[in-house]
């Protein structure tokens, strides 16, 4: 009886906890969202995180990129030529990567690039108590360093996607053009042929903002919730990171069946 | 980190940022064809449409004019109605032809229009009267097996 009792606590208290996590995170996205107005007042706080977020992303989402694009080349050609179709690598590169593998790796990248800097840098401030002091200060923590932190990952994230996608496509027109010798007008055309903007390109980029919003908002939400100590700061980069690619591949899936449903 | 390092810095990022939705717009998509052309919509019912899909082509001469907008079932005909979006700097008579083709032995199906004589124009809003359903793989090579057949029990009864 004893045992049955404990059990039942503590799947409620872990189900309380969860809930109070999931309205706490809500209520502090709604307070970021009214605080951003300094963000934009101030577009020296915002280019600052930008440069954090974004450019010193450029380098691993760049390299990614073309690797994968690589990567489909070969193995796209490989099966495709089977079937007399190699022409239609172009399209085979082009389709994956916009509509599925840049917003999803470049997500997967820049939460373990940026997301991860992130919490560090809030939950450091919050175990060295700067963002107290700054309230003290009067000084809202929140539109000095919340807000821009997740405004500059929002906006960082669909270029990042963008340059992941034409890094790709570059990669897999060098394997199959220039290596392989695949017929150069047949790759373009057909890719342009069969890639809609609107459809796959338009919804590459949504894509990609939805998990802009969403990688930023746990790495600032994760580092400003953080235990302050030295193990709690850690532990909050490893969930955000771990929460970052759960809810990437989730959305995706969401987001997938909600824009293609194969008419 | 310098001021204007950075300033430098994330300008190079916005710029290739937007140069790469770009490429992506006109180089790897369909971006400049078709998304501003202004089109007109003509109908056309098909017997059978076989694997027609939405947005697939429609070509005149070998050329794309326009696109399929919308497949529906009569179910007062037993037809289906094919809405296809032509491209408005293309007009074609009223005694044109519709058929539904394939590019290559397994490429997608397309509508092809054959331009007749005729002086007047179809208008927008319009319908094709003469069209040629897709042809049907399994029918065609049944109705050469039956030919075949037929003709092995003629050469038999000659002998």
């Amino acid at each position: 009886m004893n045992m049955l009792e404990r059990f039942f606590r503590v799947v409620g208290r872990n189900t309380i906890n969860r809930v109070w996590r999931l309205g706490f995170a809500a209520r502090f996205f709604i307070a970021l969202l009214a605080h951003s107005g300094e963000t934009f007042r101030r577009p020296r706080l915002l280019l600052r995180e930008l440069f954090a977020s974004g450019v010193l992303s450029l380098i691993i989402i760049l390299v990614s990129g073309l690797f994968v694009g690589l990567v489909l080349g070969l193995q796209g050609y490989d099966t495709l030529q089977r079937y007399g179709s190699s022409e239609a690598l172009g399209i085979l590169v082009a389709l994956s990567l916009v509509r599925e593998l840049g917003p999803v790796v470049a997500g997967l990248l820049f939460a373990s690039r940026a997301g991860s800097s992130i919490t560090a840098e809030v939950g450091l401030m919050k175990a060295t108590e700067q963002l107290t002091a700054m309230d003290m200060m009067a000084v809202n923590p929140l539109a000095r360093i919340i807000a821009p932190r997740f405004w500059g990952g929002v906006l960082s994230m669909p270029m990042l996607a963008a340059l992941f996608t034409a890094a790709g496509i570059f990669g897999g027109w060098l394997i199959g053009v220039v290596f392989i010798g695949v017929d150069e007008g047949a790759f373009w055309a057909q890719m342009q042929a069969n890639v809609n903007f609107v459809d796959d390109v338009c919804n590459g980029i949504i894509k990609s903002i939805v998990f802009g919003v969403a990688v930023s908002l746990i790495a600032v939400f994760e580092g400003f919730d953080a235990v302050p100590t030295a193990e709690g700061v850690s532990r909050a980069i490893t969930r955000t990171v771990v929460t970052s690619a759960l809810a990437i591949l989730a959305l995706d899936f969401v987001l997938t069946s909600f824009m293609f449903r194969g008419l | 980190m310098n001021r204007k390092v950075m300033d430098l810095w994330v300008g190079i990022f916005v710029v290739i940022g937007f140069a790469a939705v770009l490429f992506l717009a006109l180089k790897v998509s369909n971006f400049s064809a078709s998304s501003f052309a202004t089109t007109y919509e003509i109908t056309a019912k098909f017997d059978n449409i076989g694997g027609l899909k939405v947005r697939g082509p429609v070509k005149s001469a070998g050329v794309v004019v326009g696109r399929v907008s919308e497949i529906r079932f009569n179910p007062q005909t037993y037809e289906a109605n094919v809405v296809l979006k032509i491209d408005s700097q293309y007009q074609f008579p009223m005694d044109t032809f519709a058929s539904i083709l394939t590019s290559g032995l397994l490429g997608e199906q397309y509508i092809g229009l054959d331009a007749g004589g005729d002086e007047t124009m179809i208008p927008a809003g319009g319908a094709i009267a003469k069209t040629q359903s897709a042809i049907v793989l399994e029918k065609l090579i049944s109705q050469f097996l039956f030919n075949k057949a037929s003709e092995g029990k003629k050469d038999a009864g000659a002998q």
